[in-house]
């Protein structure tokens, strides 16, 4: 007898109702039921020979044993990954690689017909739920199941004859990359050397800024070391989402976090509102960080900025935001002038190239000899051989 | 389950200021004493705000990664780990020797011990022995002197504190000929420390976490061992006489992952197989002679 049917038999006295496998101890003898096998009045060598090697015993072990933890934050993603959510959000992007759609997405399936329970006992699966167990795991076993995390891709699939998963992750961008010209790691801890520059060796101070560098992947993992590796690369994501699936989300506003500081950043809470919203404008939306910012100036004042459509929630302000809102405050504090200065139209068309090009990060992207482009290096020279760096100001 | 948390200060600007951080926590989790060990930061992620709720553990042990206890040990860390009961008289310190508090966060339902920083530990005393031995190659150092730096007052006393509970415990442990207390910006001053000392050898430690612009560009420059410190610096270099050996922030020594399980220990953990452990994996020399000649005890 396999390990799996062992736990089998011992579980079944409670009852089982997973993915679409149904086992129970009735006074009549067992009843086993999966997508493919309904058996009941049977007894424990007849459901230790049903159970042997069945791939939906092998998955309800998987997640009992394997990953257990119920209720925790790991153990949604891991579920989530799949398409298996125990929540009833139902919403995802869910690529799918294996040639199986939305379709066994649970969004897909809510409005099957809930009608078709035809069990005499009431019980509470629905055929709906086998048809979605059957898809996920032929998806699972049949080149595995895709999701995107920021911007990173994450694989699942069955790994072997039981019900083991084995999960890879890379950027998304280098989904069609020849895993030859990927660096291959299987050590979660490995991440936080890989993502701490971006492609141009620029540290990143932000981990969810969309600046991850390419040319890596991660194989083999199993799901503990899965999940170790994303809370690497986007610290406390899975977390926060997952208190915000539960309805638990903890939001903490602008003007408490602005309250709570002290040392050099008591001065953050003089910040203007209207600033503020100038500030989450230049920090928060999702050309700049792929969280999804779920604060504002206060649980009564919204900020009139687009929040990001990213997958996790930003529940606060983070350090980053404080420390450039304490750059913020010292520039609002400042006097302003009335002030002088002569340019040509076509100069003041050029500052604006340069401001674009610096806050869309592209002054790298701009080239030598493009002396039409206003951030062209030897275009703002000339500007600045002419006009000096305060452009003839006083 | 149990977990541990090292709190350390992180940086926007500087990418090397985390990796110690990252190091001892790595060497810890390869010891297996927690379920889960995970790094925190007050500039990097996960925040000291969100680290508690991505950790399955009920017991969490937070380690603070700081050479002393003070505004961040004190104020900013219990404060973004919302232990709302914490109130510093609970470490009943006098600046050197914080223990523990066992304190609950408002967001999580778990309980936290939460630990006097590395820094003040008396083990730290034998990881500065540790980093003496390495940057001498494993010379006998009775003839030597040694330099520990800080940085001085600044915002808070506690900071030259550390520097001269560390100077005075290895003064009486005989294990160098002379040892002193030295700041950056207060007297004694780093700058003299060529002629501070009566030996031909003076080892300089810095009490820092991490290497960054002080104990790589000031502090050199300070000492006149390079004009410029691009350029770098022999180890040892000869100032007015004087073969200064530069040892850098005492932070990066393997050693400091021991004095994180020993403030976790102190708290109640149970760790005692790790420690033992981690310090086979992390001493160079095969003697404890240091950890006897501190005279420390646990």
């Amino acid at each position: 007898m396999t390990s799996d049917v062992a736990a089998l038999i011992e579980a079944a006295g409670d009852g089982i109702d997973f993915d679409g496998l149904v086992v129970e101890d009735t006074a009549y003898g067992y009843r086993f039921e999966t997508p493919a096998v309904s058996k009941r009045g049977i007894d424990t060598s007849e459901l230790a020979a049903l159970a042997d090697g069945d791939p939906y015993v092998a998955n309800w072990r998987y997640w009992v044993e394997t990953v257990g933890g119920r209720g925790t934050a790991r153990r949604a993603f891991l579920r989530w990954l799949e398409g298996a959510d125990d929540a009833t959000v139902g919403e995802g992007d869910a690529e799918d690689e294996g040639g199986h759609g939305e379709a066994s997405d649970g969004a897909e399936h809510a409005d099957a017909d809930d009608a078709n329970a035809e069990d005499a006992d009431g019980e509470t699966d629905d055929e709906s739920d086998a048809v979605d167990a059957r898809e996920r795991l032929a998806a699972l076993r049949d080149g595995g199941r895709v999701r995107t995390w920021g911007e990173l891709r994450i694989r699942v699939r069955l790994g072997g004859a039981g019900g083991e998963r084995v999960y890879d992750v890379r950027h998304r961008d280098d989904a069609d990359a020849d895993p030859r010209d990927l660096d291959t790691h299987r050590d979660p801890s490995d991440a936080h050397d890989l993502v701490k520059h971006d492609d141009r060796g620029r540290y990143r101070p932000l981990s969810t800024a969309p600046s991850l560098p390419h040319g890596w992947r991660f194989v083999d993992l199993d799901g503990g070391a899965l999940v170790d590796t994303v809370d690497y690369v986007y610290p406390a994501t899975v977390a926060n989402w997952h208190r915000e699936r539960e309805g638990d989300l903890d939001v903490t506003h602008w003007r408490e976090t602005a309250d709570r500081q002290s040392g050099i950043y008591d001065l953050v809470s003089d910040l203007p509102t209207e600033a503020l919203a100038w500030a989450a404008e230049a920090c928060c939306v999702d050309s700049q960080c792929l969280k999804r910012r779920e604060w504002d100036h206060d649980a009564d004042t919204d900020l009139d900025v687009p929040r990001g459509d990213g997958e996790f929630p930003c529940r606060e302000p983070c350090s980053l935001f404080v420390a450039a809102a304490r750059e913020f405050t010292k520039l609002e504090r400042e006097p302003e002038e009335t002030r002088e200065v002569t340019l040509s139209e076509s100069e003041v068309e050029g500052l604006g190239d340069l401001v674009d090009a610096v806050a869309e990060d592209r002054v790298n992207d701009v080239r030598e000899a493009d002396l039409d482009d206003g951030a062209n290096r030897y275009r703002v020279r000339y500007l600045r051989a002419k006009r000096g760096r305060r452009l003839g100001m006083d | 389950m149990q977990a541990l948390v090292i709190a350390a200060h992180g940086s926007h600007l500087n990418p090397g200021s985390s990796e110690p951080t990252f190091a001892h926590a790595e060497t810890i989790r390869a010891a297996g004493a927690f379920d889960e060990v995970r790094e925190a930061f007050w500039k990097e992620e996960p925040s000291f705000r969100e680290v508690l709720r991505t950790l399955e553990s009920e017991e969490v042990y937070v380690v603070p990664l700081f050479v002393s206890e003070g505004y961040f040990t004190e104020r900013v860390i219990p404060r973004e780990l919302r232990l709302a009961e914490w109130d510093v008289s609970a470490w009943d310190s006098d600046g050197t020797d914080a223990d523990h508090a066992t304190l609950r966060a408002t967001d999580v339902d778990k309980t936290v011990h939460y630990c006097g920083p590395v820094g003040t530990h008396d083990a730290m005393g034998d990881v500065i022995v540790e980093r003496a031995r390495s940057i001498t190659e494993g010379r006998d150092l009775t003839d030597f002197g040694l330099a520990v730096v800080g940085h001085g007052t600044e915002r808070n006393e506690n900071s030259a504190k550390a520097i001269h509970y560390h100077a005075d415990r290895l003064r009486r442990s005989g294990l160098f000929a002379e040892v002193r207390a030295v700041f950056m910006d207060e007297e004694p001053e780093v700058d003299d420390v060529a002629t501070l000392f009566e030996t031909d050898d003076v080892v300089v430690v810095p009490l820092f976490v991490a290497d960054g612009f002080h104990t790589r560009e000031d502090i050199p420059v300070d000492m006149g061992l390079t004009d410029d410190y691009r350029t770098g610096y022999d180890v040892p270099t000869a100032v007015d006489g004087v073969r200064i050996w530069y040892a850098g922030a005492v932070g990066t020594e393997p050693l400091v992952a021991d004095v994180v399980l020993e403030r976790a220990a102190d708290a109640g953990a149970d760790v005692a197989d790790a420690i033992v452990a981690v310090r086979e994996r992390t001493r160079s020399g095969s003697d404890a002679s240091a950890e006897a000649a501190t005279g420390r005890s646990r």
